[in-house]
């Protein structure tokens, strides 16, 4: 794995957990599913699944 | 935080846990969708590509590389499936060659998953189906379906700008995952020019004399229904084309352009002694303006917008209600390659190729393309995975 590939998944892992936080923050449920829905392809990455 | 709202954090939750778990295992299984084949009795040897190039050992591209050698010697001929596994013609005519063929002069070599990266993903943004199955006599057999590309698993990040080595000519970025746009491939360059590198091997030391990418076209694209051929060949493919076209179906024939490169027809005959032909059938899954992109839309290649299309003169192939079924493409493969053969034989007798076993493309539109599949499960010992 190249060290720009590593650099990306470092990049889409602190995304995910920005993502997280703002989710655990948030008080409105329509904001927690747009986060959801947006923190799924950065998973689904991360796991290299897609 | 208030208990109404832990359980509106749990259920949006739990909400997203499942569509990961259900879409992360459908794209799970996608990649790594087992597909046998039953290797008929003409298959004498199975290697992987990494024979002819280390490097490629244990990557998603050290594909299988089938070898059926004739009972006598005479001409080698290359056949290239899964270039772009998209277009599911070529490879379901590779597993047609591998479980059926027989040589009798000459030998076949034969690729099903030329870049097998790019048959475990599908275009991304494109709702491809995950996979298709092909009825048979004994039940079915499911495919991966694939994309064009090499899957960004396995390369990645693709460059702002792609020039094509060694000629140095620039072609669109995400171009540089595409097998048939990076031969002749290089050495110590990506997986996908590795792949093009180590068949290139593979062509030069198994002195392949000719070589048959097989592919697929959406009908909007100029190049369909046709050979296209390297200059080595020209003579050849037309008279492939005039043959099959007064006895069989109308097909053309184009010249692959000498300054466009990447191609197969193109580099592997500038690059290699082998006379390169590349064949397009059509395929209305691949149009920009079709309907639903299903399983049966691929199989049965109808479409009612892609007929639409056709009505206002925006195609460069016939189509209407009875669409483009698997079948008719498969049977157009085959009966070009099989005359491929033959033509080559005229004039090369004392160089022949004799290929039997393969159906031409009457027998595989009255039969079905399943009719020439085997049964695994009746296989014990003759069975190998793509």
């Amino acid at each position: 794995m190249s060290v720009v590939t590593l650099l990306y998944y470092a990049l889409v892992a602190f995304i995910s957990a920005l993502l997280v936080v703002n989710l655990l923050k948030s008080r409105k449920w329509e904001r927690d599913v747009l986060y959801v829905l947006v923190l799924l392809p950065f998973l689904l990455r991360l796991l290299r699944l897609k | 935080m208030s208990g109404r709202l832990l359980a509106q954090k749990f259920v949006v939750i739990s909400l997203g846990i499942a569509l990961l778990a259900t879409s992360g295992a459908s794209f799970y299984k996608s990649r790594r969708l087992k597909e046998p084949v039953v290797l008929g009795p003409g298959v004498t040897t199975v290697r992987p590509l990494s024979t002819w190039f280390a490097p490629l050992r244990g990557t998603a591209n050290d594909c299988n590389v089938y070898f059926l050698d004739g009972r006598t010697p005479g001409a080698t001929m290359l056949v290239l499936g899964g270039s772009h596994p998209e277009e599911p013609a070529g490879r379901l005519v590779t597993w047609i060659l591998a479980e059926n063929a027989i040589v009798q002069k000459g030998r076949l070599i034969v690729v099903l998953s030329t870049n097998r990266s790019a048959t475990t993903v599908t275009r991304l943004g494109g709702a491809y189906p995950p996979d298709f199955s092909i009825p048979t006599d004994f039940g079915s057999r499911t495919f991966r379906m694939g994309d064009r590309f090499t899957n960004p698993l396995d390369q990645w990040p693709d460059p702002e700008v792609y020039f094509h080595y060694p000629s140095g000519q620039q072609l669109a970025y995400v171009d540089i995952r595409n097998v048939n746009r990076v031969w002749p491939g290089r050495a110590n360059g990506t997986l996908t020019e590795q792949t093009a590198y180590a068949l290139m091997e593979m062509i030069k030391r198994e002195k392949v004399d000719i070589e048959l990418d097989l592919h697929e076209a959406e009908l909007q694209y100029p190049v369909i229904s046709t050979i296209v051929t390297h200059q080595r060949g020209q003579d050849m493919a037309t008279l492939v084309s005039m043959t099959l076209t007064d006895s069989e179906f109308k097909i053309g024939t184009e010249f692959s352009p000498r300054t466009l490169h990447g191609l197969s027809h193109r580099e592997i005959g500038d690059f290699s002694p082998a006379v390169s032909l590349l064949a397009e059938t059509p395929e209305p899954f691949l149009d920009a303006t079709r309907g639903i992109t299903s399983r049966e839309q691929l199989l049965t290649g109808r479409d009612e917008f892609v007929v639409k299309a056709g009505q206002h003169g925006l195609l460069f192939e016939k189509i209407d209600e009875k669409g483009w079924p698997i079948a008719v493409r498969v049977g157009r493969h085959t009966s070009t390659l099989l005359q491929i053969a033959e033509t080559w034989g005229e004039d090369h007798p004392d160089k022949l190729l004799v290929i039997s076993g393969v159906p031409r493309y009457k027998e595989v539109i009255a039969n079905g393309v399943g009719h020439y599949l085997h049964d695994p499960a009746k296989a014990a010992g003759r069975v190998v995975y793509e």
